[in-house]
């Protein structure tokens, strides 16, 4: 490929790489093969406008992603310092003219990441059959892992798949249809490869005769405690609700709206593929949206461990320690997550260095006692290698962010004032604090959404159901997408949500947007 | 070699690049009203280029409404203390009205700017009179020489004629491909003359600065003048631009002082008339030029002998020589607007003369389109 030829590193960065591969292999990194690419910044800008991948498919998107790096890198507003792509091999690639310290820098930092690709379990979800279709999540593991994960190549045929679509059907339709499932993306199932959601039934159970459960009684007690007309009753209920389950479509919610659509929205050929495509590559995302804090932390970690070992020589760390402290510095009061992340590594190799942990210490009350514990365990690094592997942003905060790092780290919460017109600082009240960063988390920051009913009201309309957890959807944005969905689904659309605390019910038939309160 | 890269590389980004361009200039048609009456894009011109701040265009999903989002964050502080002061996505004052939507600074050229305009007003393409007769010169690098300056040396041609001459007298030593020019071996760029016909065009603008004429009515014509220039300078090759101020007495002056100027005697409109007619006749000859008067005042004028004065000099010695003569009115608490009026009166029938009235920054396009949908 005349690129990766163009843009193969220089010989003395060669070496570097050599060197750092095999420091970092020495210290317990397990990766996957990895190539770096030297690129000028227009190069950078144009792979990173593509989400790290030489080749997408056609989307103006990616042309105003552009445009906003080129423009900040112009006014010297931002640098894209670093970018390595999930894949095997792992593509990195080096921007061209910076320092060397700063290559060894962004080296050491991409095998961090490299071998959390490799390694951290939700990334299973990545690994491609040996046709390079999506498979479901692999337990294979250790050095012989070696998991086909070519999405430089998928995502490449992608693009070529939808070029083919837009030479038959035009520019303007296929885009007009990709803003659409934009739109839509974020209605996935980020756990549908690990659990099996819809097992099919051999063949249909009759339906057997329905059973009122009843109390345990003894035999002369048993009339008035299951008393007759109660059974009868129930026996009722339960036979309605059966009937009504018997044109229940789909029989269970499904969070996976993009694989409903798929299989049930009247699309044409064409538009089924590129809703395909669209709804595979949003999987592909999940993992790097689900282990943002841990993914960051680790390659920092890292960085930071061989750069100060045995990777920079001691001219270079005073350039290296600025650099560093350019990435992990917070301003205004933003979470930085390169440095929540390093820091609960950290603090998570402490503690288990020092036997931190379990009922002992959990139970001690000794302030002094606690201070000075450390029962010389090491345990530290086993520690933390087991954590990359187990874990994601969410059981990771919340398993390890403790009481002690909240305070000492300065955390908050902070909230919309509509007193003072702005954001303020709520609380430093520990429990608070970890619930709204889990909460924030939690289904990678999107509104849990589902597919409740596919025949509503016996129309073929759509009904769609926010789990509300407390945080209204953003309305106007909400209208725009009901219309998208509408494109898809061809029939009126719904979705029930809550707004400032009661239920409504949001509706676009075609023509026009809605809102009706509804009973929950 | 490292261009090839960068051509082939850009050019993938390219088609997206391209399609974005045509959103935005989707968006910026759409609001184009709204940017023009608040000449919003006036003061950022650079060269060639504007810039034009658009909303950021986003994809909408169900997601959460940032205001009720709230979130963690570190640092110093209190309860009750502003998180991100500094930061202006956070939502501080109005920028942040919309917490999260950003803004996106989009250049465009002033080419572009008027072909967007011109799409929207519908403007026609100026029929060019005919007066093409000004030759240009220009010189083109397009041709080889054996002599020449070392500056121009073609460094590849020469190169190759000394490896020619190294292969053909045996000298070369593929082990060792040193190749050495000779002065024989120098090739150099030499240049031809291109000659070609260029319409050029004038505009001529005047404004009334006496003291009826306010901060606000100068605004109005600076920026209608900037669309002008913009529209008028896509439909000609090379436009100058001059500008006559006058009160009681006329004179001219350069751009920035067209538009600062704040006089306060009384108005004689002949008097910049004059100037203009003077001004013709001495720099721009009108087989050669097309001329365009653009004259701007409340409408305000000394005395009707005056006005008279003014529509002989116009009859006589501008019209037959302009391809139009424009008079834009500008509404003011002071000036009476009787001039536009009498034009009306005058030259009620005659295509030449184009009055409009600009009541205020919304009348601005609507005059613009006055002034221009003629395609004179």
């Amino acid at each position: 490929m005349a690129f990766a030829n163009e843009t193969a590193l220089p010989r003395y960065l060669r070496v570097e790489q050599d060197r750092i591969e095999r420091i970092a292999s020495d210290s317990g990194l397990d990766f996957f093969p990895t190539v770096f690419e030297m690129l000028s910044y227009d190069q950078m800008n144009e792979v990173a406008a593509y989400g790290g991948f030489p080749n997408r498919y056609p989307h103006w998107r990616f042309g105003m992603e552009y445009e906003r790096l080129a423009k900040s890198y112009e006014y010297g507003l931002s640098k894209i310092y670093e970018m390595v792509i999930n894949n095997n091999p792992s593509y990195a690639y080096l921007l061209e003219g910076n320092s060397l310290t700063d290559q060894k820098l962004v080296m050491c930092h991409v095998y961090g990441h490299v071998d959390f690709f490799k390694n951290n379990f939700a990334f299973r979800t990545t690994d491609l059959d040996s046709g390079g279709r999506v498979l479901a999540g692999s337990l294979e593991s250790g050095s012989e892992y070696k998991p086909n994960r070519k999405w430089v190549d998928k995502m490449a045929n992608h693009g070529s798949l939808v070029r083919r679509i837009v030479d038959r059907h035009g520019i303007e339709k296929v885009e007009s249809l990709i803003d659409v499932c934009l739109s839509l993306e974020n209605l996935i199932d980020p756990w549908s490869r690990f659990v099996v959601r819809r097992r099919h039934k051999e063949a249909e159970e009759e339906p057997t005769e329905i059973v009122v459960p009843r109390l345990k009684s003894k035999d002369y007690m048993d009339e008035f405690i299951n008393p007759e007309n109660f059974i009868k009753e129930q026996r009722t209920r339960l036979l309605a609700e059966r009937e009504r389950e018997k044109g229940r479509f789909p029989t269970e919610p499904r969070q996976d709206v993009l694989l409903f659509l798929l299989e049930h929205a009247p699309l044409e050929r064409w538009e089924r593929s590129v809703l395909g495509v669209m709804r595979e590559e949003a999987y592909y995302f999940v993992p790097q949206m689900q282990t943002k804090i841990m993914n960051e932390g680790w390659a920092s970690y890292h960085h930071s461990s061989l750069m100060t070992g045995a990777v920079a020589d001691w001219s270079e760390i005073i350039d290296y320690s600025e650099a560093n402290a350019g990435v992990m510095a917070t301003a205004n009061g933003q979470l930085n997550p390169y440095k929540l992340g390093v820091e609960l590594f950290r603090s998570v190799e402490e503690r288990w260095n020092k036997g931190r942990f379990g009922r002992e210490w959990e139970e001690c009350d000794d302030l002094d006692v606690k201070r000075d514990w450390d029962l010389r365990l090491g345990l530290g690094k086993q520690k933390i290698f087991e954590v990359r592997a187990l874990y994601n942003d969410v059981t990771f905060i919340d398993e390890f962010l403790t009481p002690e790092f909240a305070m000492d780290h300065k955390l908050f919460t902070f909230a919309w004032s509509n007193r003072s017109d702005r954001f303020e600082i709520e609380t430093r009240e520990f429990r608070k604090v970890k619930e709204k960063l889990l909460a924030q988390l939690t289904n990678f920051g999107n509104p849990v959404i589902y597919v409740q009913d596919g025949n509503y009201e016996n129309r073929g309309e759509l009904l769609l159901r926010h789990d509300h957890r407390g945080v209204d959807l953003r309305s106007d944005y909400a209208r725009d997408t009901l219309t998208a969905l509408h494109r898809l689904w061809k029939r009126p659309v719904c979705i029930v949500t809550q707004s400032e605390n009661k239920p409504v019910t949001m509706r676009y038939d075609g023509t026009e947007h809605s809102v009706v309160n509804s009973d929950a | 070699m490292c261009e090839t890269t960068t051509l082939l590389m850009s050019l993938k980004i390219d088609q997206d690049h391209s399609r974005f361009r045509k959103i935005v200039r989707g968006k910026i048609r759409q609001n184009l009203r709204r940017y023009i009456s608040q000449g919003e894009m006036l003061g950022r011109k650079g060269k060639d280029l504007v810039s034009i701040p658009i909303p950021q265009i986003d994809i909408p999903r169900f997601t959460f409404g940032s205001k009720d989002k709230g979130g963690v964050g570190q640092g110093e502080g209190d309860p009750g203390d502003t998180v991100g002061s500094d930061d202006s996505d956070s939502g501080t004052g109005k920028a942040g009205q919309d917490a999260g939507e950003h803004i996106l600074e989009v250049d465009v050229t002033l080419d572009e700017l008027a072909e967007i305009l011109g799409e929207e007003l519908e403007l026609p393409a100026i029929e060019n009179k005919g007066k093409s007769r000004i030759i240009s010169a220009k010189d083109r690098y397009t041709g080889i020489r054996r002599v020449g300056p070392e500056s121009l040396k073609h460094f590849k041609r020469t190169y190759k004629e000394a490896l020619k001459r190294a292969i053909a007298s045996g000298v070369y030593n593929p082990a060792r491909p040193l190749v050495v020019p000779q002065r024989d071996d120098k090739r150099f760029r030499s240049w031809k003359e291109d000659q070609e016909p260029v319409a050029n065009a004038v505009i001529i603008y005047m404004m009334d600065v006496s003291g009826s004429m306010g901060d606000e009515q100068k605004e109005i014509v600076r920026i209608e003048s900037f669309w002008i220039d913009a529209w008028l300078k896509r439909q000609y090759k090379g436009v100058e631009s001059r500008y006559i101020i006058h009160d009681a007495v006329a004179r001219e002056v350069d751009r920035d002082t067209f538009f600062r100027t704040r006089e306060s005697g009384g108005t004689m409109i002949s008097s910049a008339y004059k100037l203009a007619v003077d001004l013709i006749q001495r720099e721009y000859p009108p087989e050669e030029w097309n001329i365009y008067p653009f004259h701007f005042s409340d409408g305000d004028n000394w005395s009707m002998d005056d006005t008279l004065v003014c529509i002989e000099l116009m009859k006589e010695k501008m019209l037959p020589f302009v391809n139009m003569f424009a008079y834009g009115q500008v509404e003011s608490p002071y000036g009476s607007g009787q001039f536009i009026k009498d034009l009306r009166e005058q030259f009620g029938d005659d295509e030449r003369v184009i009055t409009s009235e600009i009541r205020d920054r919304d009348a601005i396009v609507n005059s613009i389109k006055d002034f221009l949908g003629k395609g004179k």
